[in-house]
């Protein structure tokens, strides 16, 4: 669109036609205060903050609604704007409880803000304030409406943003309130954006209320650890405990998207049951041991078994960072000598990579002018992926296709929706042949309904379109697409993880980070060695169960479904426990084996070495470092590794594999253990 | 039905039929010239319809008084999207009651309107959006919707002129606020009853996103009489610019309120003293709030005006809804603008900031002053207050509670000051506990 020029508080700016006036000037570093106005959320013009002088209007106009036109001259400096503004912020106190040295926003506040700047010292209110009582909408969102300022930003983020529309108004007037779904109570996703979106401490979450102050805490941007989409999380850490995870500065490929495992199950880490000390199995039961003694007898009974040319399993993980995975499977081939290696394969990466078909970022999601969804609920299993999807739709208006066995979210969105059978996936994609070959570009994700075979004929189906189309091959974990491009699978003559589980003639099975005997069980006895934060079934029938650090208590690198490579940051530790790597490290030591080759157990060397070896790998640590994503390059579809069925776990947005077990929100929500949730 | 005696200084032209036996029934209103209107409007083309309309200069109806004939002109005739005929009957401003009278009265005279100005802008479904309150006036529009359909005066192929059209009642919930056009139409819609960001404006993007015709429902009902007589007669009964005929509501201290139809820019003193019988009981004019109860409040001294939009504009205030409310010696001016902004603050639909939190601390402001409990500063704050939401809410009803109350203030200030520092109200016969 064709530019126009306008003058600013005398400056002249130049910005595309129809950009709002809001818009405009803050690209020119002019600032126009605003609480209802929010970027990509429907205009409201209700709080009236934005009020700006334009020449030849009769009356101050709203910047938030008003598009910029060629010659216009506005005045965001005068008298008459500061006066308009201090009075809006005069009449919105006039109810506000002023609590702010017990308020939770405190510190970190709009409303504090804009009084800073914009206000009245003085109050010339006399009358009695309204007041309401707080509500427990849930044990995730607590309203408290005294604090509220009705910029409705919570209820178009959860309409608009989310697609659920579990909050609405209620009352009219200076009784107008924000009511959840269900009268007294909500029912919805409980990601808690109306919480981080809320300018004022209206919203405050059940986990972080109360507990601290914001400048008490350490922020530090992580990935979170849950499911497979890479958002970035920036927990808040006091005391060596997190108090809350957000992305108010909207870095990471997430933007400001978080669901309620980004934000809430970080608990997990703080469980009573967290494994703190390292136990070797005797007679009467687990001991607990140093970690110098738990070390020696594992490397002792795997260097005796290695000498003596016994049979090793190793199993990987799907949360373990990519250096982790690849100083394993290293470990594991040359220092075990073993080509037993696999991890829980959730969805079908490897048949995708070696289609060598382009695969598309978060970004594609955002920007592609359609998208194929096929066989997944995608709001419950990669909720960013499809608030992606549905932020595309509503700002690019990108058409979107479903097949799918049952109704999803995704079909209120949809351009065309196809129902099918268990097995009829591929079929349905076919029926939608003509409209997507209209299409000028596509992006097609898919679950693990389609695998192996079935992943060569969706991509030559995309291909015969004739259209530009990407791929995204949907996994469960936060790094489970690291795991497959690590190697942490089985070259030619290795054995898988059901063939491991099944083979009974192990003599050691080494388990990092993976809860096997939850889906398979294990035939016959061999030294099972488990790494984990918790005494899983697995780690319940190990020989040695050794005390793993979480993914927020280390550094590295994980790569998302979208391949998106990102770093972890070390957030906190908890006591008694190690990295992964470390423990591979010390082992490694322990068992004499030759250092040199394995190299260096710290993550940057580790990635150095990734970066050199592992294809497509070879990424700018530089943008890594400075916290940003960088898509994994084309791979090699890694030739050797042995093809296996795959199985997703199938987690809800409230479940999360072993970990959900012991985050006490994910638990606490009226939703879970959740089928799956429809809103 | 019919409340008052008429008057005969009255000229009647959209009440013509008030009092005639069966006032409501399709055979009255054809026996009185009905339809006629529509079927020549159908020989003279949506064009020249406009064209009567605009020179007929009648303004709207509801308060605002903007042309008619240009309203429905700015609507896309040609446009692919359906267009809508929307009436507003959410007749809420207080003092006005003069289009329960027209829907009372000669229901068919509002629906010719509508048929007219869907044939003008190629509509073909229209709305009644009645107020809650007027549950029983539902009952009469439908009762004469069904009898046009009937004879064929709704439905399709009306009166063998190839047009269709249809009529649907819908009931507001009790909300002033949805007398404001797009609210009205987001309640028409099933939404909550707030205002639109506008632009658009209805008469490109209304009822559905579609054009839509929205007017008052006097201003509709003015329709067939321009039609059938002609826009230059109806223009000729008013003032220049000021086209035809309204109904004034004249309320308070008079001998005989009620409703008046009388010429555009009749004196409002004649008004009070010869149409209304005089103030009662033989007490002296104080004030008058001319145009209903969002118009700033004239002074006696004032009075000697006429009643059209420009002249009260001249005079900042309003002609408004015509809701004429005439207040006595005895009338405290406190207690008046706090009646009106108790009205005001139950009425925001909160949306917006200023008019959420202004009018309520107004209200406890206002009732504070009239209590006693107000202090000096307070007199000026009452005024401030009411300027920091004047022009600055998101719709109209911010500056409808804050106009009056600068008038009130301005003009009435040694009232307030009478209230101070525990003073009694010096209206009250007894004396106000603080």
């Amino acid at each position: 669109m064709a530019n126009v020029k306008l003058t600013i508080d005398g400056k002249t700016v130049e910005a595309p036609a129809n950009t709002l006036l809001i818009e405009a000037a803050r690209r020119a570093g002019i600032e126009i205060p605003a609480f209802c106005y929010y970027e990509g959320l429907a205009l409201q013009a209700a709080c009236r903050m934005c009020l700006v002088e334009v020449e030849k209007a009769p009356k101050l106009m709203t910047a938030c609604t008003l598009p910029v036109a060629e010659g216009m001259v506005v005045r965001t400096n005068t008298p008459q704007v500061a006066q308009a503004r201090k009075s809006m912020l005069e009449f919105v106190l006039t109810n506000h409880p002023l609590d702010c040295p017990v308020c939770d926003k405190g510190g970190e506040c709009e409303l504090q803000d804009m009084v800073f700047r914009y206000g009245a010292g003085e109050s010339r209110f006399l009358e009695v304030k309204q007041h309401v009582d707080e509500r427990e909408w849930s044990p995730v969102v607590f309203y408290d409406r005294p604090r509220c300022i009705l910029c409705f930003r919570c209820v178009r983020i959860c309409a608009e943003g989310m697609g659920v529309a579990a909050l609405g108004v209620v009352n009219r007037g200076a009784s107008s309130e924000i009511a959840p779904n269900r009268g007294d109570h909500l029912e919805c996703d409980e990601c808690g954006m109306c919480i981080d979106i809320c300018p004022v401490g209206a919203l405050t979450s059940g986990t972080y209320r109360y507990r601290t102050r914001p400048w008490e805490m350490q922020h530090v941007g992580t990935i979170c650890t849950h499911c497979a989409d890479g958002c970035k999380t920036t927990l808040g850490i006091r005391n060596n405990r997190i108090h809350r995870g957000n992305n108010r500065d909207r870095s990471g490929v997430n933007g400001e998207f978080l669901c309620i495992k980004g934000r809430y199950a970080g608990d997990f880490a703080h469980h009573e049951e967290r494994l703190l000390t390292p136990l070797v199995r005797s007679q009467d039961g687990f001991k607990p041991v140093s970690w110098a003694e738990a070390i020696k007898t594992v490397a002792g009974r795997f260097a005796e078994i290695r000498q003596r040319g016994g049979k090793f399993g190793v199993i990987g993980s799907n949360h373990t960072t990519n250096e982790e995975n690849y100083y394993l499977q290293k470990l594991a081939r040359t220092g075990l000598g073993t080509n037993n290696i696999d991890h829980h394969r959730t969805g079908d990466v490897l048949s995708l990579l070696r289609a060598r078909v382009p695969l598309a970022t978060t970004a594609d999601l955002y920007h592609s002018k359609a998208v194929l969804i096929v066989g997944v609920d995608l709001a419950q299993q990669h909720s960013f992926l499809a608030y992606q999807i549905r932020a595309n739709w509503r700002h690019h208006q990108a058409r979107v296709y479903t097949v799918r066995r049952g109704p999803v979210r995704e079909d209120k969105i949809a351009a065309r929706i196809v129902s099918v059978e268990p097995g009829g996936e591929l079929a349905g994609v076919e029926t939608l042949r003509d409209d997507l070959a209209k299409e000028p570009e596509l992006v097609i994700l898919f679950g693990d309904a389609i695998q192996g075979e079935a992943v060569a004929r969706l991509t030559e189906f995309g291909s015969s379109l004739g259209i530009p189309v990407k791929y995204v091959c949907l996994v469960d974990y936060s790094n489970s697409r690291g795991a497959v491009e690590m190697g942490v699978l089985p070259a030619e003559g290795g054995m898988t993880l059901p063939e491991m589980m099944a083979a009974g003639d192990l003599d050691a099975l080494w388990v990092v980070g993976a809860n096997p005997l939850r889906r398979h069980a294990l035939a016959g006895k061999p030294f099972l060695v488990v790494q984990d934060l918790f005494l899983t079934e697995t780690a319940q029938a190990a020989d040695v169960v050794l005390p793993a650090a979480s993914a927020y208590e280390k550094s590295g690198t994980v790569t998302n479904v979208c391949g998106e490579v990102q770093r972890l940051q070390k957030a906190f530790e908890t006591p008694g426990t190690k990295t992964d790597l470390e423990i591979f490290g010390l082992i490694a030591r322990e068992m004499g084996l030759d250092l040199k080759q394995l190299g260096p157990w710290t993550p940057s060397a580790v990635f150095a070495e990734i970066a050199r070896t592992v294809p497509g790998y070879d990424l700018p640590v530089e943008v890594l470092e400075a916290g940003g994503a960088v898509q994994a390059g084309p791979s090699d579809g890694l030739p050797d590794a042995v093809w296996a069925p795959v199985q997703s776990a199938g987690d809800t947005l409230f479940t999360s594999g072993t970990l959900g077990r012991y985050s006490k929100m994910l638990n606490a929500v009226r939703e879970a253990p959740g089928e799956l949730y429809r809103a | 039905m019919l409340y008052n005696e008429p008057s005969p200084l009255e000229v009647k032209v959209l009440t013509r039929r008030f009092g005639l036996p069966n006032s409501q029934s399709l055979d009255t209103y054809l026996a009185s010239d009905g339809y006629k209107a529509f079927r020549k409007a159908v020989e003279m083309g949506p064009e020249k319809v406009l064209e009567e309309l605009k020179v007929s200069n009648l303004r709207g109806r509801g308060g605002a008084g903007f042309p008619t004939g240009m309203k429905w002109g700015f609507v896309p005739r040609n446009s692919p999207k359906p267009k809508y005929v929307v009436v507003n009957a959410d007749e809420g401003e207080p003092g006005t009651c003069k289009d329960r009278l027209l829907m009372e009265n000669d229901p068919h005279q509002l629906l010719e309107g509508m048929l007219i100005a869907g044939f003008v802008v190629d509509a073909h479904v229209g709305y009644i959006y009645v107020r809650g309150e007027y549950r029983y006036v539902i009952e009469i529009l439908d009762r004469a919707i069904a009898e046009a359909y009937e004879r064929g005066y709704l439905g399709k192929n009306i009166l063998g002129t190839g047009f269709d059209f249809d009529v649907y009642t819908h009931t507001g919930a009790g909300s002033y606020e949805c007398g404001e056009e797009s609210a009205l139409l987001e309640s028409l819609e099933g939404k909550r009853g707030v205002p639109r960001i506008r632009p658009p404006f209805p008469a490109v993007a209304g009822l559905y996103q579609c054009p839509t015709v929205l007017n008052n429902v006097e201003s509709f009902s003015a329709v067939p009489a321009i039609i059938r007589d002609g826009g230059a007669a109806f223009a000729a009964l008013g003032t220049p610019k000021n086209g035809g005929t309204r109904l004034f509501c004249i309320s308070g201290h008079v001998n005989k309120p009620g409703v008046y139809e009388l010429p555009m820019g009749f004196n409002l003193l004649r008004m009070i003293n010869e149409v209304a019988g005089g103030v009662r009981g033989g007490k002296k004019l104080k004030a008058v709030i001319p145009g209903g109860s969002s118009c700033p409040v004239l002074k006696a001294e004032e009075c000697d005006i006429s009643m059209d939009f420009d002249s009260l504009a001249k005079a900042k205030s309003m002609l408004g809804s015509g809701g004429v409310i005439v207040m006595d010696e005895d009338t405290c001016m406190v207690k008046a603008a706090l009646r009106i902004m108790r009205f005001y603050q139950h009425e925001s639909c909160g949306w917006c900031i200023p008019c959420r939190e202004g009018t309520l601390w107004l209200r406890k402001l206002l009732a504070r002053v009239h209590e006693g409990g107000g202090t000096q500063s307070d007199v000026p704050l009452i005024g401030e207050l009411a300027k920091n939401m004047l022009g600055r809410t998101f719709c109209p009803l911010g500056d409808a509670a804050a106009m009056p109350t600068i008038a009130f203030v301005e003009k009435f200030r040694e009232e307030f000051e009478a209230h101070l520092n525990g003073a009694p109200c010096p209206f009250e016969s007894k004396p106000v506990s603080a």
